[in-house]
């Protein structure tokens, strides 16, 4: 039973943080600061897309930097 | 968002899925049983069918602040994930998705599992094969629809488009007979990466209390902004790997040229 429940945790592990988690954290705390900042009178609406420059920036220098490795 | 965006998106998301899918299912009919393979489908749509039934009213019934908030936050992740994988392939640092290779695996795999009839499947290799294939590609579908959908209080809409799409690769591969290698995969997958990654941007944000200038039309800015972030993101790579390169190619041959002297 436990393989399987592994295998299924994997399962959606994979469909929902995907091969870098690092992302997936990263989005969350950008619509964290958004939601933060929106409560003030200071505009956010910027912090999401700069985010997702940075992060897809580095998961994809991540990535090359392990290939570049093996 | 007009409902002809609605539906480009969600069609071009759904095409890639269907693409995958149906390369599956023609491996496994075509080496084992269609009948099976077949009746993996069906099965695999009732499932699918019943997750749509439980999920659509529930997401429904949230307030759309809350609503846009999870949902761009997931479509983000996932559109980041497709993205990521997208410039990889493009810049050379993954191997492409080949249908044709994935065919000819799945066919060279299927003659040596055992065939084992069980009620109404004749073959229940090629019935998991196509259930599972159908199953898990078709997963994202609905997860696709319902985001989109519920997002702009248009299921139906994101709905046709992604039965639309199923049917456009469905149809073309019932013709072919051969996996839809002509497909221009990972253009597809860049496209559509981009297109989740904006919405999940746009939609996260407003979520969490962003008042976005131009409102829906930022959106016009936004998928343009991240077209070209991805494409500076894989010239980047390939001028990185070109000078890798030639630097290689300088050491080999000055490694030479000292043993020769």
């Amino acid at each position: 039973m436990t393989p399987k429940l592994r295998a299924f945790g994997a399962f959606w592990y994979d469909f929902l943080i995907g091969d870098d988690w690092r992302v997936a954290i990263g989005v969350v705390l950008a619509l964290a600061a958004t939601a933060a900042v929106s409560r003030t009178k200071v505009s956010s609406w910027w912090i999401t897309p700069a985010a997702v420059a940075l992060l897809l920036g580095m998961t994809v220098w991540r990535a090359t930097r392990r290939r570049s490795r093996t | 968002m007009t409902v002809w965006a609605l539906f480009a998106a969600v069609f071009l998301a759904c095409t890639v899925e269907a693409v995958e899918a149906t390369t599956i299912v023609l491996a496994a009919g075509t080496s084992r049983d269609w009948r099976s393979a077949l009746v993996g489908v069906a099965a695999a749509i009732v499932v699918l069918a019943v997750a749509v039934v439980a999920l659509g009213p529930a997401i429904g019934v949230l307030p759309i602040q809350s609503l846009r908030l999870f949902v761009g936050g997931f479509l983000l992740v996932f559109g980041l994930q497709w993205l990521r994988k997208a410039v990889l392939r493009a810049g050379g640092y993954k191997a492409l998705h080949d249908e044709d290779e994935i065919f000819r695996k799945q066919l060279a795999e299927a003659p040596a599992a055992s065939t084992r009839s069980l009620g109404v499947v004749a073959d229940w290799y090629a019935f998991t094969l196509s259930f599972k294939g159908v199953l898990l590609e078709g997963l994202e579908v609905v997860f696709i629809v319902l985001t989109f959908g519920s997002n702009e209080r248009n299921i139906p809409i994101a709905g046709i488009a992604a039965l639309a799409a199923i049917a456009v690769v469905a149809c073309a591969g019932a013709l072919l007979r051969a996996p839809l290698a002509r497909v221009p995969e990972n253009a597809l997958k860049f496209a559509v990466g981009t297109l989740l990654t904006s919405f999940g941007m746009f939609w996260g944000a407003e979520g969490a209390g962003a008042q976005w200038p131009g409102s829906d039309a930022a959106l016009l800015a936004i998928i343009p902004l991240t077209v070209l972030l991805a494409i500076g993101l894989v010239a980047a790579l390939r001028l990185a790997r070109q000078r890798s390169v030639s630097l290689v190619a300088v050491g080999a041959s000055e490694r030479s040229e000292a043993v020769q002297q």
